[in-house]
């Protein structure tokens, strides 16, 4: 509520800079907009800027320190006997003041509730400290923004660089964001790999992440040995690549080279809904059509086939892979320069002669970036294989067996309540850690490929 | 070239049977591209073992007519072409496309080498149309081809690396070896020189001067000054038509159409 009232005043102050700024400028050039050396618009959004962005950094800054200034000031506010308690102690009593805070409770220990009766003032307070100091930098930005401006005043420049800054926050704010990921991914993984030494889990071929809760449990010491997870994902990937790869680079020929420009307008955009298909809606297909029919289709020869089959979960992943493979493979052969189809038409070549000895050639290493790209989705790929390939850590090639993939355990092991020091837990970071690594290859290999095929023809 | 100034007398004591024993012959080649007509109703006559220029201004229709006589229109989807096209009097519709075009090579106005290695590039047409029992008859038309393109010598001791290597001159007679590797009759270039600096121009035009003594040779160029050096007869057109042909020296210096002496004295084009 106070945020969104800050805001609000916020932005009418800014527009009210905008206003005073263009008015300002236009009166000191006498009203002739010439004799300014940017126009009058700039000169608002300089003072605008003015206004606004001290005023943000203001508040961002607030945000960020208002709850360690609170713990501060509450914890130092405690009798000295509860301040010298152990620091986890220390932290429950401070929920507990929160708690009570946020319910409106009065606690029976009046030590306690003298905190809370503290923590209320403090936070109702808050709010008007902000204000005011928020109102401060945004009335003082304004003012000096306003002395600034002069007719020789180059604002139009000034603005530009805050552009600038704007769109480079922007785009290091992914940047960052991924390396943030990996951190968290690392330093969880290294502990985990403190309790479970890399070389099994890397090596190790039995599977059974349950740990004992209570010491007492019976039966649950755990195995991290990662070994049958990355089996199947290897099993499930090669089989959804064994669908996709020829699949999406048949039909890619055909929209390519044979097919007539009403059949490509029509079917390129069908076969890219492909993609657009929820992969949960994926996931369901999987397992309540596909995998029934292959085990039906199965044991009507005589084989036995798992209700959870890594062929069912790895042929739909296959399908949604699909429209990846082919729109690459597409754009790399319609790459291939016209004059390298016309010298094998000139030589006599056949229409598939000419696709298979000199434009499959010339596209392949668009269509190996594809492949790749491809793979590093069926690898990553989670809610497919978590409703349609099941849990059993098997160490198998059949595809008829139940496999389970590095996804489905990650989702496996984070589900439900978790002590977040348990090895089992942890396990989920390391097993994180890995498809990111591999995938990251694969995508680095990938675009490095496609890339030097680029260079080749412009 | 001092070569080029060679045949004209002995071209005009054959000119009345040129009908008889020309190598292809086209008649009322009207050519569509969608709605659009680019060639009216053009006539003429490629003479075998001459080379034959076709110039005209940029969109005159020169590289269309070229593409119909070994059919490659066909694999453009808005084309349409109509009228009589002849090869030694046999319609070339009744051909097998494939055969036609093998019979009758191209060089392109780029040179277009595949991403293969040199001999491949070479061995590719010899290869799709079986014409070697065995490898080292392959080697040998390879080698003939190459030898023949004058380029033999510059790649003999790298014949397994990329085509796309070398340099363009080299990559546009590499195109020449490996149109002459199928052993055709014609040998149709549209602008072959385009693309290419004056020294190795003028190695290509040196080379379609010692083509000629084994193929039939139809050139769209265009420049003017390359026509009159590599060609013994000339073909002007504009806008679609066909206005003149003739031996290429009377084309040069008495041209009978107006538009024809506009064009070779640079009013236009």
């Amino acid at each position: 509520m106070q945020t969104l009232i800050l805001t609000i005043v916020l932005l009418a102050l800014t527009a009210a800079g905008f206003r005073l700024g263009r008015r300002r400028a236009l009166a000191l050039a006498g009203g002739r907009p010439k004799d300014l050396s940017a126009l009058p618009r700039y000169y608002g959004v300089y003072v605008a800027l003015w206004v606004f962005v001290p005023a943000v950094a203001v508040l961002a800054v607030w945000y960020a320190l208002e709850p360690s200034v609170l713990h501060a000031l509450v914890v130092g506010g405690l009798p000295p006997e509860l301040q010298a308690l152990p620091e986890a102690e220390l932290g429950l009593l401070y929920s507990d003041i929160r708690n009570a805070v946020a319910l409106g409770t009065t606690p029976d220990d009046s030590a306690i509730a003298a905190a809370v009766a503290h923590y209320r003032s403090l936070s109702a307070s808050a709010p008007l400290g902000l204000g005011a100091l928020a109102l401060a930098v945004t009335l003082a930005g304004g003012g000096i923004g306003l002395r600034l401006v002069s007719p020789q005043l180059r604002a139009r420049r000034s603005v530009e660089t805050v552009v600038r800054a704007l769109l480079l926050v922007s785009s290091t704010i992914a940047v960052f964001t991924t390396i943030g990921i990996v951190l968290s991914l690392l330093f969880e993984a290294v502990r985990f790999f403190r309790l479970v030494p890399i070389t099994e889990f890397l090596f190790g071929l039995e599977w059974s992440p349950q740990t004992a809760i209570r010491p007492d449990q019976v039966g649950s010491t755990g195995a991290f040995g990662a070994g049958p997870v990355f089996a199947g994902t290897a099993l499930i990937s090669v089989i959804a690549m064994a669908v996709a790869a020829p699949v999406g680079l048949l039909s890619a020929i055909y929209m390519a080279e044979y097919a007539p420009k009403r059949a490509r307008a029509v079917l390129k955009p069908l076969l890219e809904i492909l993609a657009g298909i929820p992969t949960v809606v994926y996931g369901f297909f999987a397992a309540l059509t596909v995998a029934p029919f292959i085990r039906g289709f199965g044991s009507s020869l005589g084989l036995d086939v798992a209700s959870e089959s890594a062929l069912a979960a790895g042929a739909v992943m296959g399908v949604m892979i699909i429209p990846f493979v082919s729109s690459l493979s597409d754009d790399a052969i319609a790459a291939v320069p016209n004059s390298l189809r016309e010298g094998a038409y000139g030589l006599g070549a056949t229409r598939s002669e000419t696709i298979r000895q000199v434009i499959l050639p010339a596209a392949l290493p668009g269509i190996v970036g594809g492949l790749l790209l491809g793979v590093s989705r069926a690898i990553g790929e989670t809610m497919i294989v978590v409703m349609a390939a099941g849990l059993a850590a098997n160490l198998t090639a059949n595809p008829f067996d139940a496999v389970t993939t590095v996804t489905v355990q990650i989702v496996t092991l984070l589900t439900g309540d978790q002590e977040f020091d348990s090895a089992k837990t942890l396990a989920a970071f390391a097993l994180g850690l890995m498809l990111f690594l591999v995938t990251l290859v694969l995508n680095v290999i990938a675009l490095y490929v496609v890339r030097r095929y680029r260079e080749q023809y412009e | 070239m001092a070569t080029t100034q060679t045949a004209p007398s002995s071209i005009h004591a054959h000119r009345a049977s040129r009908r008889a024993q020309a190598k292809m012959s086209a008649r009322d080649v009207n050519v569509f591209y969608g709605d659009k007509q680019a060639l009216f109703d053009v006539a003429l006559d490629i003479p075998a073992h001459h080379v034959t220029a076709l110039i005209g201004p940029s969109g005159c229709g020169k590289s269309t007519f070229l593409r119909c006589l070994n059919r490659m229109n066909d694999v453009v989807d808005i084309a349409r072409v109509e009228g009589d096209i002849t090869m030694d009097g046999g319609d070339i519709y009744a051909l097998d496309v494939v055969e036609l075009r093998a019979r009758v090579g191209m060089v392109f106005q780029k040179p277009n080498p595949f991403p293969k290695s040199i001999f491949d590039n070479v061995a590719y047409g010899p290869r799709i149309h079986g014409l070697a029992q065995d490898r080292d008859e392959l080697g040998e038309i390879v080698f003939t081809s190459l030898e023949k393109a004058g380029l033999l010598d510059e790649v003999r001791d790298r014949l397994d690396q990329p085509g796309t290597g070398l340099s363009g001159g080299q990559q546009q007679r590499l195109c020449i070896a490996r149109a002459i590797a199928v052993n055709p009759e014609v040998i149709l270039m549209d602008e072959p020189c385009s693309a290419l600096d004056p020294i190795a121009t003028a190695r290509i035009e040196e080379l379609i001067d010692e083509l000629r003594e084994h193929y039939t040779i139809v050139i769209v160029t265009h420049s003017m000054q390359q026509a009159a050096r590599v060609s013994q007869r000339t073909a002007f057109l504009h806008l679609g038509e066909l206005v003149e042909v003739g031996d290429t020296q009377d084309i040069f210096t008495n041209p009978r159409d107006e538009r024809t002496q506009g064009y070779i004295t640079g009013r236009f084009g």
